[in-house]
């Protein structure tokens, strides 16, 4: 695990690389390290999160620099997500829907060795066309494939020189389940404290998952955020 | 204003001398039959409303998706914090005993059967309970599912508030789905501004009516009505 700004953090992202970014809207979204990867600039990437954008910041900055191929999440259409909106409509990319459960779970698949997994979730749905079913114990369930990234783009609290993490609140949400995904995960936090400094019965994330993290400062997250840029 | 007591013996309860239920009231019903002790997660928009009616001392626990257990109210004025927010994305409060969780953990309590009950919005519900709540089928539609297809499977119990009737007049109890499915065979119990149903493998049994008779409704709806004393 090393610790780097963001810069060199995002530096080797390849084109058409699939990349994992955390947050549910924009509470646990990766603002740094996504402006960071606007500035690599890095194209013709496929993009895992569970919506598609907020306003003009973050997710939705990488989208309006045409960087992203094609989207798959859960919930694309929200009040602010126009960039997204105004791309999809001009064809301009591609998007795969993807119930929110399933896309979890697919990740927690992919990060767990799991080649597959049958969910009730889908079942006689527009969503499961062309994929295998199968009857178990009487119900009735899906096969769904696990979703593997190159890159994981996270935020988290606070980690340890190890790479253990610690979330803050609702912003955890697929921080650490994109965490065990991606071939590498690279995590922004407020700060980075000392092995140790973090209660081990209190790390959500253990360091083995974690490649390399970047400290943002509460400040700085923030700033970006609100779409400052420093 | 009195919405009734819940429905306890099988006989259908018609309250004729009043007028429908009002949105205020409907989510009032909705409370006053989730039982005490319950976890329950409440879908985004009119579901919302039910939190408004559930009393402390019943020890309802709330549910998000995005990853959270006793959430509270709306937060207001400093108590805003962007990285606590709810599943429409509004920011909100936790309780005291609350617990923060990951995305697929989150999902495992709905597909696993440890939330109890879920209340849902819809366009559509069959008679044999069947869901339609997550696209028009309109081609020009952003389709956006995000956490409706795990919830309508998940919960052993699933209650859908809607109105009775669409915008063209149709009945949204219908006797099979017209827009595309969420999910099969997973509602449990419709309310509406004009009565409370169960559907199910049996089809429709009405248990309570508001500012209609049991006769009256059905004349208006395209589906064949039990008693609950039939």
């Amino acid at each position: 695990m090393r610790v780097l700004d963001a810069e060199e953090a995002v530096a080797d992202v390849a084109d058409g690389s699939t990349v994992l970014v955390g947050g549910f809207g924009t509470a646990g979204m990766p603002f740094t390290l996504l402006d960071a990867l606007v500035r690599q600039g890095a194209r013709d990437l496929t993009v895992v999160s569970n919506n598609a954008g907020n306003g003009e910041t973050g997710l939705a900055a990488l989208l309006a620099a045409g960087q992203v191929r094609k989207m798959i999440c859960s919930f694309p259409r929200q009040a602010d997500s126009y960039v997204f909106d105004a791309l999809y409509r001009e064809g301009k990319i591609e998007l795969e829907v993807v119930p929110q459960g399933n896309l979890a779970e697919r990740m927690r698949a992919a990060g767990a060795g799991i080649g597959g997994f049958f969910t009730p979730t889908g079942y006689g749905t527009m969503l499961a066309e062309g994929k295998e079913t199968r009857t178990i114990d009487g119900r009735d369930y899906v096969l769904e494939a696990p979703l593997r990234g190159d890159v994981a783009l996270i935020a988290a609290r606070r980690a340890d020189t190890l790479g253990n993490l610690v979330y803050h609140k609702t912003a955890r949400n697929f921080g650490p389940v994109m965490a065990t995904a991606a071939t590498t995960t690279i995590v922004e936090v407020d700060d980075v404290v000392d092995a140790g400094g973090i209660d081990p019965e209190c790390v959500v994330t253990p360091g083995i998952f974690v490649d390399r993290v970047v400290a943002v400062g509460a400040e700085q997250r923030v700033a970006a955020r609100e779409g400052a840029r420093a | 204003m009195s919405v009734g007591q819940t429905v306890r013996d099988a006989t259908t309860v018609e309250h004729t001398d009043r007028e429908p239920l009002s949105r205020d009231e409907m989510a009032q019903v909705v409370a006053r039959d989730i039982p005490a002790g319950a976890y329950v997660n409440l879908g985004i928009g009119q579901p919302t409303r039910v939190a408004d009616h559930l009393p402390d001392e019943k020890g309802i626990v709330l549910h998000t998706e995005n990853g959270m257990l006793r959430m509270g109210p709306r937060a207001e004025g400093d108590a805003v914090d962007p990285d606590l927010v709810n599943a429409g994305k509004i920011p909100v409060t936790e309780l005291p005993g609350a617990a923060y969780f990951h995305h697929a953990d989150s999902f495992a309590m709905m597909r696993g059967g440890h939330l109890d009950v879920c209340v849902l919005g819809a366009f559509q519900v069959s008679q044999h309970g069947d869901l339609a709540n997550w696209h028009t089928g309109d081609p020009d539609a952003i389709p956006a599912v995000g956490g409706a297809m795990d919830l309508a499977v998940g919960a052993k119990d699933v209650f859908v508030m809607m109105t009775m009737f669409a915008k063209d007049g149709s009945s949204k109890l219908v006797e099979s789905l017209t827009y595309p499915a969420t999910g099969l065979a997973c509602v449990s119990r419709v309310y509406t501004e004009y009565g409370v149903f169960d559907v199910g493998a049996d089809g429709v049994s009405v248990r309570e009516t508001y500012g209609i008779t049991v006769d009256a409704l059905r004349k208006r709806l395209p589906v064949a009505l039990r008693r609950l004393e039939d």
